[in-house]
């Protein structure tokens, strides 16, 4: 081929003036600002070595996969986030999407449950059971995963703050069951950097936060080895407006910031870094997505390497999950919705996910109904077994355009990370503002695109009909405050509450010195402490954090 | 109202919802129109929101909840602003608001519910028009 190259060339140049040129279009560009050329040729591809930055599945660098047989092996794990009202519900819609085929669990937990405060606290007002399930106690937990097995499941927690609370109770819920910790699949999201930037569901301070991350770390890679002790989330600054770059780049520098956490802790970076997981927003721009993964597989490949001297490959590997873009779909003529989860979950297996949430039509409207949210599960299971697109690893893998682009968004996620380390790594840039501006400065500039028409969002601001008030959207019972203040009132009669005292008396010592304090927490919520009575100690002593904000 | 004074708004985010790219999407086109916007940032209790309309002496309050919250917090953010005397605030909402639950809202005093969708220049029109009525 190389001999070919400056005859291809030329005759690229001579397509470009005679055949092209006679031609007039609108030019293309990303939304991070790459022009994307009409045509890519094998001279966009010349300077990509393929053995150093291609390579095979399952080895350095991973540009392919992350595993050698990748879906032929074994398809990714179907996981709807899903959990609203009460335990009781939260644990009915489980079993029916378990019965339908979904291979994981993925736990969406109410706003109380997310900030530490108990149903019956004054700002859990209205909110109880609205976005996720309520939990306040182990009574709760117990509950959401009664009759499921939680040695053949693997389940997914979206928990940050109060994180290893959360843990603690799936613990105590296995060892009620007769299963060791040892024998736990599982994820906790545990990312904290990005509540302080687009999230919002913080608690304490970055101090306390990440040394609570940090101990949670230590004592999985004890006790917990299969447990996913971080999943360091990007989703939700694309859902904030990021650009597909700045989704990778911010992400990746919140990742090196815990990894240098774990390390000043005094951990091994090989004990904790396998144990890494992520995950992204898989957004509409189809081929800008495929790429987006394959360059994010690649740097961090080489960030835990070449920067912090990584030797074993399961902390080079970069797993994920994803979740297709919520912000993406539209509340005007929502079945449309049902076109575009299924292109972004095709992108989301183009591009290699090891585990995979497709949001419902009616999401950008309520919680999703039974039939929305097996509609999405549909989804995958097409894309699974009818298209022929598992039958080979990395399918996309040589095209011109996709190698360009992957090259090219490498080069700028790597550019973005550089000026975070020169303002002093993630939470200096936090502190500072710099991300929340960046994020907020993308999502300006959309929303003005979307509103001049430049951007076309079908059946919003093009193609639009006149429609009927949708039919038949799931509501949530506005009792579910009342029955868990309830709940809470019966736990706290029938509760040894002296045993309660001392172990939060003993959480609460841990706390002002610096010895783990997993082993405190699953003492206390083993005896029934609440969620909120277990935050309020570690606010006593942590303090809070000041959210600010600017426009 | 008098022309040559600049329209004030307060954009607030009422209850424990962190979502907050439409508010700060709809302070900037706010501003950019040449109002002065005042955003509170997340996680605002029901007294901080009316609190901040009351001392920075706002026209107009644009409540976004996507969290489901509204049907407690709504409420309560009318009533207080009944009781400190600023009845008279053009009060909107935006968000993830089911259409069953407007036409209650709107008894409460709530001007209009503006969902997702809706365009910048929706809303500012509709700000000027109402409040140049007022």
């Amino acid at each position: 081929m190389e001999e070919d190259i400056e005859k291809i060339q030329e005759e690229t140049k001579r397509w470009d003036k005679d055949c092209l040129g006679k031609h007039t279009f609108r030019k293309r560009e990303t939304d991070w600002g790459l022009e994307i050329k009409p045509l890519y040729t094998v001279d966009d591809t010349k300077d990509i070595n393929y053995l150093k930055e291609i390579g095979f599945p399952g080895e350095y660098p991973f540009t392919r996969a992350p595993h050698p047989s990748m879906y032929l092996g074994k398809l990714w794990t179907m996981r709807q986030y899903s959990g609203y009202g009460t335990a009781d519900e939260t644990n009915k819609r489980y079993k029916y999407l378990l019965e339908q085929g979904q291979t994981g669990l993925s736990v969406a937990f109410d706003l109380p449950t997310q900030i530490g405060y108990d149903s019956d606290h004054p700002l859990s007002q209205g909110e109880v059971g609205k976005v996720g399930v309520a939990v306040d106690s182990l009574a709760d937990m117990e509950t959401i995963f009664n009759g499921l097995p939680l040695d053949k499941l693997s389940t997914s927690m979206t928990i940050n703050a109060p994180a290893a609370i959360l843990l603690a109770m799936y613990l105590a819920v296995a060892e009620k069951q007769g299963i060791g910790p040892e024998k736990l699949n599982g994820t906790i999201q545990n990312d904290i950097l990005k509540e302080y930037t687009v999230r919002g569901t913080y608690i304490f301070p970055v101090g306390p936060s990440l040394r609570l991350i940090t101990d949670i770390f230590e004592y999985c890679s004890k006790y917990v080895p299969k447990w996913n002790t971080i999943n360091i989330a990007g989703y939700h600054m694309r859902e904030a407006g990021a650009t597909a770059v700045q989704e990778i780049a911010f992400t990746f520098a919140d990742a090196i910031e815990y990894v240098n956490a774990g390390i000043k802790a005094g951990l091994r970076v090989d004990d904790f870094a396998p144990r890494i997981s992520w995950i992204f927003n898989t957004h509409n721009n189809f081929f800008e997505e495929i790429a987006k993964y394959r360059a994010a597989r690649r740097l961090w490949a080489k960030i835990m390497k070449e920067r912090f001297g990584a030797s074993d490959p399961r902390s080079w590997m970069f797993r994920f999950h994803t979740q297709t873009a919520g912000s993406a779909l539209t509340a005007q003529q929502p079945l449309n919705n049902v076109v575009r989860v299924a292109f972004q979950t095709l992108a989301a297996i183009l591009g290699g996910a090891q585990s995979l949430a497709s949001c419902s039509f009616d999401e950008a409207l309520a919680l999703p109904t039974e039939e929305s949210v097996r509609l999405s599960l549909r989804t995958q299971q097409i894309i699974a077994h009818e298209i022929g697109v598992t039958d080979t690893v990395d399918p996309m893998g040589g095209s011109f355009y996709i190698e360009s682009l992957t090259k090219k968004m490498e080069e700028k996620i790597t550019d973005y990370i550089k000026r975070i380390d020169e303002l002093g790594g993630a939470a200096a840039a936090i502190e500072k503002g710099y991300i929340q501006q960046e994020i907020q400065e993308s999502a300006y500039r959309y929303q003005k695109e979307v509103e001049s028409g430049g951007k076309v969002v079908v059946g919003m601001n093009s193609y639009q009909v006149e429609e009927p008030l949708p039919k038949g959207l799931l509501k949530v019972d506005t009792e579910v405050g009342a029955i868990q203040i309830k709940k809470l009132k019966e736990l706290k009669t029938a509760r040894d509450n002296q045993k309660v005292q001392s172990t939060l008396l003993a959480l609460r010592k841990t706390a002002e010195g610096y010895a783990n304090l997993m082993p405190p927490i699953i003492e206390a919520v083993k005896a029934y402490a609440t969620l909120g009575e277990t935050c309020d100690v570690l606010r006593e002593v942590f303090g809070e954090y000041e959210g600010t904000s600017v426009i | 109202m008098n022309r040559d004074k600049r329209i004030r708004v307060l954009v607030a985010k009422p209850g424990l919802d962190g979502h907050d790219r439409g508010a700060k999407v709809i302070a900037r086109a706010l501003r950019d129109s040449g109002m002065e916007v005042i955003y509170t940032g997340i996680r605002q209790t029901p007294e901080q929101i009316v609190d901040a309309a009351l001392q920075e002496d706002v026209d107009t309050i644009l409540l976004s909840i996507l969290s489901g919250a509204h049907g407690f917090l709504f409420p309560r953010i009318m009533e207080l602003l009944k009781e400190k005397g600023l009845g008279d605030i053009l009060v909107l909402g935006g968000g993830i608001i089911p259409e069953d639950d407007v036409p209650e809202l709107k008894k409460l005093g709530i001007s209009e519910i503006f969902g997702p969708g809706m365009s910048s220049q929706t809303l500012i029109n509709y700000i000027r028009e109402n409040l140049s009525q007022g």
